[in-house]
């Protein structure tokens, strides 16, 4: 039986596999773009609870962020995807429909890596927070700003110059995290690799095709974020 | 009589254009305390670490007793020994005291004193501990045996570095400005303990700052400037107004 | 909740507990020597050498770790020369695959962490070793990489968690370690809820204990950079005066 070679496979020809994988990885990056929004969105109120809250909202905070950071994300992705479409069920169900409804694979995965990327941005945000220099609020009070324009202005452009490193990195982690996702069978780089092997019985060829592809945007990601950096970070330069 | 106890020969050391040394002769004779002042830049402390190959010199000649250290030139014209293993053993025989101690702050200072006995010299550990605690004790600081180098002040540490040399039992003593790094109340103690190693007869090569070392202690006073020996002699002589005229700018300032 | 239940599943996940121990702990023994032979390399080897270590970093820690196993796991059978080699044996047990992109995936991270510790030792912790007529690899071994190992040691506490939650992830090569196990009676009973509080609880306390026992650790292999117990070190001026 004569195969078809690599370079047939990844091909955009008849046979190849090209244009699956490239939407896939598209999908790999909507699934890692949302759930690192809803983490950042929710990393900033942990943030802010651990930074402003009273005892109580620290401490949920506190339990949220060491829970989030034992626990497999793994397993957050299945308590979000058989979870959810049972909640979804029951739900239903108070509305009279019975049978089996599904939570999307997108929706369970990118909550569930948002939730875990949270902690991750709440730990960032608070550490960048702390970075600002006291001295450089206090001149803006001292001039008469009032406290919206005040965090407005000065207190978050300051605090997002120290968040963009840690923010970069959580970027990369929830990247690669999003690989989890596949379990739900959402059609991100590495199901669409799985699918492949699976119907051409070359597993090597389509794994290793998956983590070039990763690898193509973890690297893009890397120089972004590194020209990023070097924006924001002028006039801190000597 | 016995071959000196350090030679060097037309001593030479490049790093990239810069030309630190350009041809240092110098000898010390067993048992002689050798001081050698410069300002800094003219090359005093590269000549004292080509001595024990910390620096790899680009030309000249390198004699520990009567063995020369033989250097060849690699593919990229880089001057390297030819038997590392030679010059570990004669390393072992030049005790070291730089200026920033360097005493491994993982060990106590009594672990310090005895790593390289044990694990270059091969002694035993029971043999190695009693040695280490008179040489703590010479130098004054065999309480603070157990300390680890944090928590000593300078002095302290320097001493301890200098019962980490002596534990070798090297034939020649080289220190590195060994009170530069110094708050002036500490370089007294340190001071003390070098001169009554000079005393005991020890050779020693001191790159120094201190005038009063170099004019009371040593036996013979080198003035090195821009990588060349400028003048020497005798304390007396050279203090006593018998060196270059830059030397006597330099010793008045 | 349903107490009962939940203490039953327990019980039915602590049945992963060594599989996850085992593979966490076997990962990070082969990790360390990796990370240690990836940083020195980086540090001090040979130019080539140094291109390809710093390759290896760059693949490993750019690409998903369940990408990797699965490479490993299902894409070596794919050749015939990996079938019939004498490795095989070895590659086609789950186990093993695992513990390779475990440790691969480890090595890669970590070899951050000890180039980051051996840069903060001193050129003259090092250059000392030498003068004393100590061989390089005697001054490396005795001398920089301790204090290397020290400086490192929060940072790879961190690793060692991150990897323990990584073992997860063998459950999808098929090994019954913890994850694995829940996943199969989430299947079984559809108490997802009951199930993720269950093996939440394990992990959070395993990584308890391995928290604990890394600031143990820290605590006993860092005295030489706390101050003595009683404060500041009295100046000992009864023995400035050294004997002549």
């Amino acid at each position: 039986m004569d195969r078809p070679g690599f370079f047939d496979l990844m091909s955009f020809g008849p046979d190849g596999w090209a244009p699956a994988l490239l939407q896939a990885t598209l999908m790999t990056l909507a699934v890692a773009g949302t759930g690192y929004l809803i983490g950042g969105t929710l990393g900033a109120l942990l943030a802010w609870a651990k930074l402003r809250g009273g005892p109580v909202l620290r401490g949920i905070a506190g339990t949220y962020t060491t829970v989030l950071r034992g626990i497999p994300d793994l397993l957050v992705i299945y308590l979000f995807y058989f979870g959810g479409s049972m909640m979804l069920t029951k739900l239903m169900r108070g509305f009279g429909y019975e049978g089996f409804v599904d939570l999307p694979g997108f929706a369970a995965g990118a909550m569930a890596i948002g939730v875990v990327s949270a902690a991750q941005h709440a730990e960032v945000f608070r550490g960048a927070y702390r970075a600002v220099n006291p001295g450089e609020i206090e001149a803006a009070s001292a001039i008469g700003m009032s406290r919206s324009t005040l965090f407005r202005r000065i207190v978050l452009p300051l605090t997002a110059r120290h968040a963009l490193p840690g923010m970069g990195n959580v970027w990369q982690i929830t990247l690669k995290e999003s690989a989890l996702v596949s379990v739900t069978g959402v059609v991100e780089l590495l199901r669409q690799a799985q699918i492949g092997a699976g119907s051409t019985r070359q597993p090597f060829y389509f794994f290793f095709a998956a983590a070039v592809l990763f690898l193509v945007v973890t690297w893009g990601s890397g120089l972004i974020l590194g020209r990023a950096e070097r924006h924001f970070n002028r006039g801190l330069q000597r | 009589m016995t071959s000196p106890a350090i030679r060097l020969r037309g001593l030479r050391k490049s790093f990239g254009a810069n030309e630190v040394l350009r041809g240092v002769d110098l000898e010390a004779r067993q048992g002689e305390v050798v001081s050698i002042l410069g300002s800094s830049g003219s090359g005093k402390s590269t000549m004292l670490r080509c001595i024990n190959l910390l620096e790899t010199p680009s030309g000249g000649e390198v004699w520990i007793g009567d063995e020369r250290i033989e250097l060849v030139t690699d593919r990229a014209g880089r001057a390297k020994p030819v038997d590392p293993v030679k010059v570990q053993k004669l390393r072992a025989r030049v005790g070291m005291v730089f200026q920033s101690f360097n005493l491994w702050s993982h060990k106590t200072v009594l672990e310090n004193v005895m790593e390289a006995p044990i694990h270059v010299l091969g002694r035993s550990k029971a043999e190695a501990k009693d040695e280490a605690l008179s040489f703590l004790d010479k130098v004054g600081i065999a309480a603070k045996r157990d300390a680890y180098p944090a928590q000593l002040s300078g002095g302290q540490q320097q001493r301890a570095a200098i019962a980490r040399a002596l534990a070798m039992h090297p034939d020649v003593m080289l220190f590195d400005e060994p009170t530069s790094a110094l708050d002036p109340e500490l370089v007294g103690e340190v001071l003390r303990v070098m001169r009554g190693l000079a005393e005991e007869g020890r050779t020693m090569l001191v790159v120094t700052h201190e005038m009063g070392f170099a004019r009371d202690v040593s036996n013979r006073v080198v003035f090195l400037h821009e990588g060349q020996i400028d003048c020497e002699g005798s304390p007396a002589e050279l203090f006593g107004g018998g060196g270059s005229d830059r030397f006597q700018r330099f010793a008045t300032t | 909740m349903d107490f009962p239940f939940l203490w039953q599943t327990v019980q039915t996940l602590s049945a992963g507990i060594p599989l996850t121990l085992l593979l966490a702990t076997l990962s990070v023994s082969i990790g360390v020597v990796i990370a240690i032979t990836i940083a020195a390399t980086r540090l001090w080897g040979p130019r080539a050498l140094q291109q390809a270590a710093k390759f290896y970093v760059f693949v490993f820690r750019g690409t998903p770790l369940l990408v990797q196993m699965f490479l490993i796991y299902y894409g070596l059978g794919q050749f015939e020369a990996v079938r019939s080699s004498f490795l095989w044996p070895v590659l086609r047990e789950p186990f093993w695959c695992a513990i390779l992109a475990l440790s691969l995936n480890t090595g890669a991270y970590g070899s951050e962490i000890v180039r980051g510790g051996l840069q903060s030792v001193g050129h003259g912790q090092r250059e000392a070793a030498m003068a004393c007529g100590m061989s390089p690899w005697l001054a490396f071994r005795r001398i920089v990489l301790p204090q290397a190992v020290r400086q490192a040691l929060p940072a790879y506490g961190n690793e060692l968690i991150l990897l323990c939650k990584a073992t997860s992830l063998a459950s999808m090569i098929t090994l019954m370690e913890i994850t694995g196990l829940a996943a199969k009676l989430i299947s079984d009973t559809y108490r997802v809820i009951e199930v993720f509080a269950a093996a939440g609880a394990i992990y959070l306390a395993i990584n308890f204990v391995l928290t604990r026992l890394v600031a143990f650790a820290d605590h006993r292999l860092t005295a030489h950079l706390r101050p003595v117990a009683t404060g500041k070190p009295a100046p000992d001026t009864r023995l400035t005066g050294a004997k002549p």
